[in-house]
């Protein structure tokens, strides 16, 4: 299958500090990649590069038959690359249903001549319903941002990033400031929400019940690279990650013993 | 159209009914007050983004400047065409500095916008050809060639229909998806950027509209005194601009147009009973209001009502 997002040989470095480098991968449309890796390995980096909020220092990525390597965010986004945040990034003044109205709005008027049209249209309100529904908030819908619980925050700001009915969904820690017994629950809504989309998915997740759960594919990170790449069975397994990454076996027992 | 866009349209026609009643005083003190207050509706559209400009007396003066000048060297003299003047000279202006001004934030927006007004407020200090220090007197504008008895009562008609315009078409403004995404602009860029929105743009083109309503109101000041000068362009008249933006908060477009007139009667009353230090009762009044109404005028009314939709 030809893949919908395709990364090239990526580098990136601030001085002399390497955050990511010679990173090649493919992703086949519609597959979920759990990408793993301790802090600092390049998780991040790799996904700031994809969306454009980091210029790659080398390498490429192209999205379907487009080169959008460096290219802004706002126009990757507007390509059908979207991204969720480790940190929610909503807009915390607002209810949760006008930040669904806001995010609605902005994914409908795909021209400069709608951004003159009313904010609240028929359409907008119902889409913005909709995905309220989907991602099981309703119950949230008049409270503002600032004052929602962390993971209703997390599902909102996923919510936000899917509404523009992307290809390609990015989420950076969905399950980070959550406690153990949501987890589950939350991924379990984001999933099935997902699913009906038939959306591209990457997430960053450090729960390795989690990855092998939901991913279709593992992509395992290690300073700055790709260490292990396949399905979780195998990724998991491998005696790198489990060392370096999962911490359940180190890699080299006779050096402990 | 709103419920408040045709309580807003009332309140204008009975302030245009009850005008030829009024004494002078306070029909010409109410005149310069709604010119002023397309200036204030400008910061209004811009702080709703979280922006403050300490510098539209910029735009106001190019408005003003612009209308004296057509007055002076080329004949004109009908007031609709020196408002469109003021207008498109002001929008230019603003349009030009946006692409700098759009990409700063905060402070640093703040005093690049006074630093700009004070580069134009040193041109108009040191160009004789403009008046220097003293500017210069502009002549009497004609209303499609009518130019009689009624002239102060005919200017202050001019400046509540001009308002009355202006509030309509900025009160759709903040309804479109251009205008409401301010309040998102001001708590968090990284989404709207995410959204696929260029924040930049959109301030850019809230300048654009800030920069027209003061230039509108810039040239209705001039017609209304009959004189321009560099003060116009200072420091301390964007301070007044920002003074009565406080007064009236963010949360309405009708706000604008009260505080105005109520920062105009305190200053004339306070002018009146401290000749000497009228500063004093205007600097406590925006200390009470910071105090007990930090959101403003448009708050002590939308107290009363259900709670303002913010988008």
């Amino acid at each position: 299958m030809t893949p919908i997002l395709s990364v090239r040989a990526l580098e990136k470095t601030f001085g002399a500090v390497v955050a990511a480098r010679d990173i090649t991968v493919d992703v086949p449309p519609q597959q979920t990649i759990g990408v793993i890796g301790a802090n600092g390995a390049g998780k991040t980096t790799f996904i700031n590069m994809i969306t454009g909020h980091l210029r790659p220092t080398k390498g490429s990525i192209r999205f379907e038959d487009r080169d959008i390597t460096g290219r802004p965010s706002r126009e990757i986004t507007r390509l059908g690359i979207s991204r969720s945040f480790q940190v929610a990034q909503v807009f915390p003044s607002l209810t949760l249903f006008e930040n669904m109205c806001a995010a609605a709005a902005v994914a409908q008027a795909s021209d400069g001549a709608r951004m003159f049209r009313p904010l609240r249209s028929p359409a907008t309100m119902r889409q913005a319903e909709e995905s309220i529904e989907l991602f099981r908030v309703a119950h949230y819908r008049h409270t503002r941002a600032s004052t929602l619980p962390q993971g209703v925050r997390k599902l909102l700001d996923i919510a936000m990033a899917v509404v523009g009915t992307p290809r390609i969904l990015l989420l950076d820690e969905p399950t980070s400031g959550i406690s153990i017994e949501e987890k589950f629950d939350l991924m379990d809504v984001v999933m099935s929400a997902l699913k009906s989309r038939r959306l591209t998915v990457l997430f960053v997740e450090h729960d390795m019940e989690i990855v092998a759960r939901f991913a279709d594919r593992v992509l395992a990170f290690y300073d700055g690279t790709i260490i292990a790449d396949g399905p979780p069975a195998q990724a998991l397994a491998d005696a790198r990650v489990q060392s370096l990454i999962s911490g359940t076996k180190p890699l080299r027992p006779e050096a402990h013993a | 159209m709103s419920r408040g866009d045709l309580l807003g349209g009332l309140a204008f026609l009975l302030a245009a009914a009850v005008a030829p009643l009024l004494p002078a005083w306070l029909v010409s003190l109410a005149t310069i007050a709604f010119a002023n207050a397309l200036v204030v509706l400008g910061l209004i559209i811009l702080w709703r983004a979280g922006l403050v400009p300490f510098g539209q007396a910029l735009f106001y003066a190019t408005g003003a400047y612009c209308v004296a000048l057509l007055a002076r060297y080329a004949g004109v003299r009908d007031v609709f065409l020196m408002i469109i003047a003021g207008a498109v000279s002001a929008g230019v202006i603003a349009w030009i500095i946006g692409f700098l001004l759009a990409r700063y934030r905060d402070i640093f927006f703040a005093m690049l916008s006074l630093a700009m007004s004070m580069i134009l407020y040193g041109v108009l200090v040191k160009t004789e050809a403009l008046g220097s220090t003293d500017g210069f007197h502009v002549e009497a504008g004609t209303f499609l060639g009518y130019r009689g008895e009624m002239l102060d009562l005919a200017l202050f008609w001019l400046v509540l229909g001009t308002c009355a315009i202006a509030a309509l078409l900025v009160s759709i403004y903040l309804r479109t998806l251009a205008g409401a995404l301010a309040i998102p602009v001001r708590d968090n860029e990284i989404r709207v950027e995410y959204l696929g929105v260029s924040v930049n743009r959109l301030i850019h083109i809230k300048l654009v509209i800030s920069g027209i309503l003061a230039g509108i109101g810039g040239a209705l000041a001039a017609l209304v005194v009959e004189h321009v000068d560099p003060s116009m362009a200072y420091w301390t008249t964007s301070g007044g601009f920002v003074f009565v933006t406080i007064l009236a908060g963010s949360g309405s477009v009708a706000g604008a147009f009260v505080a105005s007139l109520v920062f105009e009667l305190v200053r004339s009353i306070a002018v009146n009973l401290l000749p000497g230090t009228w500063q004093l009762i205007l600097g406590s009044v925006l200390l009470l209001t910071i105090l007990f109404v930090p959101e403003g005028l448009s708050s002590v009314w939308q107290r009363f009502r259900r709670q303002e939709k913010a988008l």
